[in-house]
């Protein structure tokens, strides 16, 4: 089993997502640099967050035509697990891995927090070890996090229960109070239809560790691993 | 014949233009006056100051590191490199890059010595909130260090903010970056080995910043000046690129030494580095990339551009460092070498445009300024408490002082700085001091800052120890021991005598304060001429102080984590009102003197609190400062907000004015929460340091409730005053 996170320049999520599959959920990983073309030796790829170069067009719009892009693109073809935190998630909806977009906050100002997100979808290969509806704190941190899609796009996303996570309050709550950047329907997450490629906003790498305040984000490497190891047995 | 009119407004006197003519031994050309402009700025050659500043300590209990553009301590082996720095004019001009350009200044400083930056703090001042332009710079300043800060990747994870009218036409902006290092791996600013290669790396050169340092930062603000040019326009992505590609850089070994230009660009960097080497440098600034053209020689020599390097290069290893950059898509190129002359030589398309000796251009002119004790000060410090009414409804006064600018929760400001990235941060902003871990080690820093400079405008000396003493309190509350000081020195103009007394007091106190407690100041900043028609700002002598946690499972937050637990108070309440907040915001007064300060009970305090909480004995700690015993109560209540504990507070002394026990700022007081079973043991420890101990109550329930025996002062929900505390801000900024 092995982890890539991607790095371009602006990045600056992918040493913390590196030390956690390094040393918490110690498992093999490596960096991949925005140029690079081969993916082919790799099981899970990470879009971490950050301003991937510099992001003073609209988020992830120039990240969108970087070589390694077009590869993830083939990779997330052939079944390979592919997640974007919170920049990354906006980079996977610029090339249309993810349907939507992303607007400024709705406070229209930068939020670093934490959150409370629902686990919504639990049949994914990157939440398997939650609980449905398990309430897990996380922290956001970005300037764009307020999801949008047309009438039609939510319906599919209902449908095809495509939203993983949604905003809630402490108490499990999901409504306009718990939501904290005005995202479309509280959504903090969601998967492709395939259900291999997830992105989202909350940043699971900052609360892997009971020391920085949450563990509960840690899971999802773990159900990661878990799938995968699952995958290679079958 | 250069008219007397062209230096002057270089900021040049006409002494120090004789001088310049004396070294020379000839008029010196444009661009040569206009290097010795910038390097004789008190910006960079500290003229008015220096004489000062060697009182402060350079050694304590860690070995430190003092640099030119930065200093740090040694733990186990790694090199902790910080620094505060102001941006005050600029961001006063224009709020957002001002700031933003400020943080990207002081994270250079901290790079080039081979340390990744891991943290950023900042102190700002601003004039009343009532005023339209003060709300402008307050939402500029932190919009430019979000911007800046969170695309670097650097969390800011603490600092302070205080707002008062003496700041109404100069705000400050103090920033503070912290990095860490290998001790065998942190590079020198100096070039040294003639014939090794001097080349220039980052962003291009343009006309920004043009005199930022000699002619921003040396002038007081007059009415209806035009100074915009002067400022920089930052660029964070670019600084993101340069870092990695710096890191990387001198991880091959390749590098001599390395400077930022940052103040005064090329000319601080190419004379600064030649001068620590003991070399001389020749540089063409035809090789200078441009991103304007027609630039002229002085103009490129000028130039605060932001994101820019200069490197020594052994030579032969040119292509390795280009090729470095090249990946980050950054600039590298040779523009000149090292020579052995020990002359600065600026050609240009090889003609000779400025030929100056190093040392002479680095080493300013030094001042003795003449100064004197404000005259007001007899008038200010009296202060009968007497003729000052206490208050009918304790309540309201309380509610009133969580509600005021500088006491209330800064949540809307830190909440859009990302302070987690790099997951170190294990202390969050709204605590005394913010924690980061050191990965891989047991270790961790805390860092602070610190200043009432209230208390330095009625008392400089005390002010400044206050300051001191304040910001290690701090740290103690955090779990943490002081290691070192960085200070960030905002004063008037230093050609006034009472701006320059006030000065010399203030570096006199933490001197002072700073030996007793064995606390090295490693780094720093002077800022001269703040000040404007208004009138000059309260001497502001910002301390920046970083603790080091031994144990990092012993680190300590201060709210109240359980019901029924016991509330202690360490420390003296004095019957003092001087310079406090309650008098201010209640009674309209800015008078009085500041708290006593005494330096044997400060240290009982912060040692009983700090090896109660090594112990395990603590549940949380909190330091009093602004706005008394009350207000540092309702935070220990308050300020977790998922989980509020309220408390009974029924055993105070009382044998002082009611209001001073509840309102008043005496120094050297520390709240504890512990279990019952612990208090003995606490007590055993305070009375092994001698410090004050009192059991003042418990905590549990909806309320924060003080009575003095029969009476009942305090009996508030604590719902509201939370909701008091974390709205202030933002209905104040939107009025």
């Amino acid at each position: 089993m092995r982890f890539g996170v991607v790095v371009f320049p602006g990045s600056n999520c992918h040493q913390d997502c590196f030390y956690v599959i390094e040393n918490v959920l110690n498992q093999p990983v490596e960096y991949i640099w925005h140029k690079s073309r081969d993916l082919d030796s790799f099981d899970c790829i990470i879009l971490p967050g950050g301003f991937s170069y510099g992001d003073y067009l609209r988020t992830g719009a120039i990240a969108k035509f970087s070589p390694i892009m077009r590869q993830i693109s083939h990779f997330a073809q052939r079944g390979g697990l592919v997640i974007g935190i919170c920049n990354g998630f906006q980079i996977l909806l610029e090339v249309r891995l993810l349907p939507g977009a992303m607007l400024k906050n709705k406070n229209l100002h930068f939020i670093c927090k934490y959150v409370y997100v629902k686990t919504k979808n639990n049949k994914t290969p990157f939440t398997n070890l939650y609980r449905k509806n398990e309430i897990l704190k996380m922290p956001i941190a970005h300037n764009e996090g307020n999801y949008y899609i047309d009438r039609d796009g939510l319906k599919k996303l209902k449908k095809n229960r495509q939203i993983v996570f949604s905003y809630c309050s402490q108490d499990g709550d999901v409504n306009k109070k718990s939501n904290p950047n005005g995202a479309l329907a509280n959504i903090a997450g969601i998967i492709n239809k395939k259900g291999n490629v997830l992105g989202m906003m909350p940043h699971p790498e900052r609360s892997s560790e009971e020391i920085l305040g949450s563990k509960n984000g840690f899971l999802i490497f773990k159900s990661i691993a878990k799938w995968l190891r699952h995958r290679k047995n079958i | 014949m250069i008219k007397s009119k062209v230096y002057k407004n270089l900021g040049l006197k006409e002494e120090e233009y004789q001088k310049i003519l004396d070294i020379l031994q000839r008029e010196p050309s444009p661009t040569e006056l206009a290097m010795f402009s910038v390097e004789w700025s008190e910006h960079c050659g500290y003229p008015r100051s220096r004489n000062w500043l060697k009182l402060l300590p350079r050694e304590g209990k860690y070995k430190t590191l003092i640099g030119e553009d930065s200093g740090g301590i040694i733990v186990d082996g790694l090199a902790i490199i910080f620094k505060m720095e102001s941006h005050n004019h600029p961001s006063q001009i224009e709020p957002r890059e001002g700031a933003s350009t400020g943080v990207g200044g002081i994270i250079r400083d901290i790079f080039t010595t081979g340390a990744r930056p891991i943290a950023s703090l900042n102190s700002l001042r601003f004039g009343s909130l009532a005023e339209p332009y003060n709300r402008y710079l307050l939402r500029g300043v932190v919009d430019g260090i979000q911007f800046y800060g969170n695309c670097l990747g650097v969390p800011t994870i603490g600092g302070e903010i205080y707002f008062d009218e003496s700041y109404n036409g100069n705000c400050l902006v103090n920033a503070m970056s912290i990095g860490i290092a290998e001790r065998d791996k942190l590079a020198q600013a100096q070039a040294t080995g003639s014939g090794n290669s001097i080349m220039y790396v980052g962003s291009s050169t343009g006309k920004d910043g043009i005199g930022g340092c000699s002619i921003l930062a040396s002038h007081e603000f007059k009415e209806g000046e035009e100074k915009r040019p002067a400022v920089q326009i930052g660029d964070p992505f670019t600084e993101k690129c340069l870092i990695e590609a710096t890191l990387e850089t001198l991880a091959t070994g390749y590098v001599v030494g390395i400077k930022d230009m940052g103040a005064a660009g090329l000319t601080c960097s190419t004379s600064e580095m030649a001068s620590a080497g003991n070399s001389g440098m020749e540089i063409d600034l035809a090789h200078v990339p441009r991103r304007e053209a027609n630039m002229e020689p002085w103009e490129v020599m000028m130039s605060e551009s932001q994101e820019r390097m200069l490197v020594c290069v052994k030579k032969g290893k040119e292509k390795e460092i280009e090729q470095i950059f090249s990946k980050w898509d950054l600039n590298a190129v040779v523009i000149g070498k090292v020579t052995d002359d020990g002359i600065v030589r600026i050609k240009d398309k090889g003609k000779i445009v400025a030929e100056i000796n190093a040392h002479s251009l680095t080493q300013a002119p030094v001042y003795d300024m003449p100064y004197k004790k404000p005259n007001y000060l007899a008038h200010l410090n009296k202060l009968d408490i007497n003729k000052i009414t206490g208050p009918k409804d304790y309540n309201e006064v309380l509610l009133k002082l969580l509600g005021s600018a500088s006491i209330c929760s800064k949540t809307w400001v830190y909440e859009q700085y990302d302070h987690m990235v790099q997951t170190n941060t294990v202390i969050l902003p709204g605590s005394d001091a913010a924690v980061i871990r050191l990965k891989g080690r047991d270790k961790a820093i805390a860092a602070t800052t610190d200043c009432n400079s209230r208390y330095c405008y009625l008392n400089s000396y005390r002010g400044a120890q206050i300051a001191v003493a304040e910001a290690a309190r701090n740290l103690v509350c955090s779990g943490a021991q002081a290691a070192a000081v960085t200070d960030c020195l905002n004063f008037g103009n230093p050609e006034k005598q009472d701006r320059f007394w006030q000065f010399k007091s203030c570096v006199e106190g933490i001197a002072d304060a700073c030996k007793f407690f064995n606390i090295p100041v490693v780094s720093g900043n002077v800022s001269f001429y703040n000040e404007s028609p208004k009138g000059a700002i309260y001497p502001t002598p910002t301390i920046g102080m970083i603790g080091v946690i031994n144990d990092i499972k012993r680190v300590c937050t201060q709210y109240f984590k359980k019901e029924n637990e016991i509330i202690i108070l360490l420390g003296l309440s004095k019957e003092e009102l001087g310079g406090s907040e309650y008098l201010k915001v209640v009674h309209g007064l800015i008078k009085g003197d500041a708290p006593e300060l005494d330096l044997c009970l400060e240290e009982a305090v912060q040692k009983t609190a700090s090896e109660a909480i090594k112990k395990g004995l603590v549940s949380s700690a909190h330091d009093c400062s602004e706005g008394g015993l009350a207000v540092a109560l309702a935070e220990c209540c308050i300020s977790n907000k998922e989980n509020m504990i309220g408390a009974v507070i029924d055993d105070l002394r009382f044998d002082i004015r009611k209001d001073a026990v509840i309102f008043g700022e005496s120094q050297s007081r520390i709240i504890l929460s512990c279990s019952k079973k612990s208090v003995s043991k606490i007590r055993d420890i305070a009375r092994k340091f001698a410090a004050p101990f009192q059991i003042i109550g418990r905590t549990g329930g909806r309320y924060l409730k003080i009575s003095d025996g029969k009476n009942v002062l305090i009996n508030l929900p604590i719902k509201r005053m939370f909701d008091k505390w974390t709205n202030s801000l933002q209905l104040l900024i939107t009025a």
